[in-house]
């Protein structure tokens, strides 16, 4: 059964924190040895899938944003993430495409939603919202109703001004 | 008499905006924008069991060039609302439109920054059907309603869509030529038949 534990003997240099995560084991890795401790549980500890990454906007908090991925181990049915935080300052993580090539989507997913910057990301563009929108809307001090005139609408001449996004406030 | 004597030649007279709507109504070729879920129902409507084409609509063109129906059936986001406005402008000129389903006709359940609230915004809308999703009943109800809207329009009538003439009225001259006498007909002569 694989630990975080086990990783840090192999190679005492490595820095990050391991904690529990309902009964999951996770680890808060700093953004400099993200890729190297990637490619070391791949490799080394036979965590060949990346499930899933997700983005994460924690308002208010030190360091805003976070990413966390997924990882499986086919052949102990383990389970395990791996969780990178970086501030709204500056945004940027770096990509783990070149060890996962699954992560592509997410991360561009993450990169659409959040704004978090992939660093060494092959393709890092817009996945749902048009490419010339300026904004994050799942970042939590997006409005719910999106920004006014952000996206514009085909025109219409007899569209009813009465039903226009504009005007009802939110 | 004149209505007399075409019919005994087996005319029938009538206003031409009579017979363009007829012809018009009877087969409204829809142009499915299946977009999400109300996308099924739309099937269903045009399937087997409730048969679209007791109305003369079976025609589905997938090609906007060749339908007179538009039915926007589903969620549209602020992305899809310029492809869908592209597909309206693409289609040729006597057109309708029918928004399927309360995301289309107002945003639905989806009150949010990526979904138009209502398609009302972009498009002219001849009809709503509302429902989540509506059912094929509905649809068809929908449709009979757009064929009576039809049949109560006036093609010919100036301002109308097809009319494209000048301002001033035209008159055709008739010219005033004094030609043969009426052609007569004789009876059709009984055919007898043998046993």
């Amino acid at each position: 059964m694989f630990t975080f534990d086990q990783l840090k003997e192999k190679d005492p240099e490595l820095v990050f924190e391991a904690v529990d995560l309902r009964d999951d084991q996770a680890a808060i890795v700093p953004r400099e040895q993200l890729l190297n401790v990637a490619r070391r549980l791949k490799e080394e500890c036979g965590f060949l899938q990346m499930i899933d990454a997700l983005g994460h906007d924690r308002m208010e908090r030190n360091e805003r944003f976070e990413v966390t991925y997924n990882l499986r181990n086919h052949k102990t049915k383990q389970r395990i993430f791996l969780k990178v935080r970086c501030d709204e300052g500056d945004p940027h993580v770096p990509s783990l495409v070149s060890v996962w090539s699954g992560c592509n989507w997410h991360e561009r997913e993450a990169y659409d939603m959040f704004g978090i910057i992939f660093d060494g990301h092959p393709d890092l563009r817009r996945m749902y919202m048009p490419e010339d929108f300026e904004y994050y809307p799942l970042r939590k001090d997006f409005p719910l109703m999106g920004v006014p005139g952000s996206i514009p609408l085909p025109h219409h001449e007899d569209a009813d001004p009465r039903f226009s996004v504009a005007d009802r406030g939110e | 008499m004149l209505d007399d004597a075409l019919q005994s030649e087996g005319f029938v007279t009538g206003k031409l905006d009579d017979l363009v709507n007829w012809a018009r109504k009877n087969a409204i070729w829809p142009m499915p924008l299946g977009i999400s879920c109300c996308a099924i129902e739309m099937m269903h409507f045009a399937g087997p069991r409730y048969d679209v084409s007791r109305f003369g609509s079976e025609v589905f063109r997938f090609s906007p060039r060749q339908s007179d129906l538009l039915i926007v059936a589903g969620t549209v986001t602020y992305k899809m609302a310029k492809v869908v406005r592209k597909i309206y402008d693409q289609m040729p000129d006597p057109k309708w439109v029918i928004a399927m389903g309360v995301c289309t006709v107002s945003g639905g359940i989806y009150r949010t920054y990526s979904v138009v609230q209502g398609i009302n915004q972009f498009l002219p809308v001849d009809l709503y059907v509302v429902g989540c999703p509506p059912r094929p009943d509905s649809l068809l109800k929908g449709l009979m309603m757009i064929q009576d809207e039809i049949g109560h329009d006036r093609p010919f009538k100036r301002g109308s869509i097809i009319d494209t003439a000048p301002q001033q009225p035209i008159t055709i001259p008739i010219p005033m030529i004094e030609g043969p006498a009426p052609f007569q007909r004789e009876p059709a002569k009984q055919i007898i038949t043998h046993a």
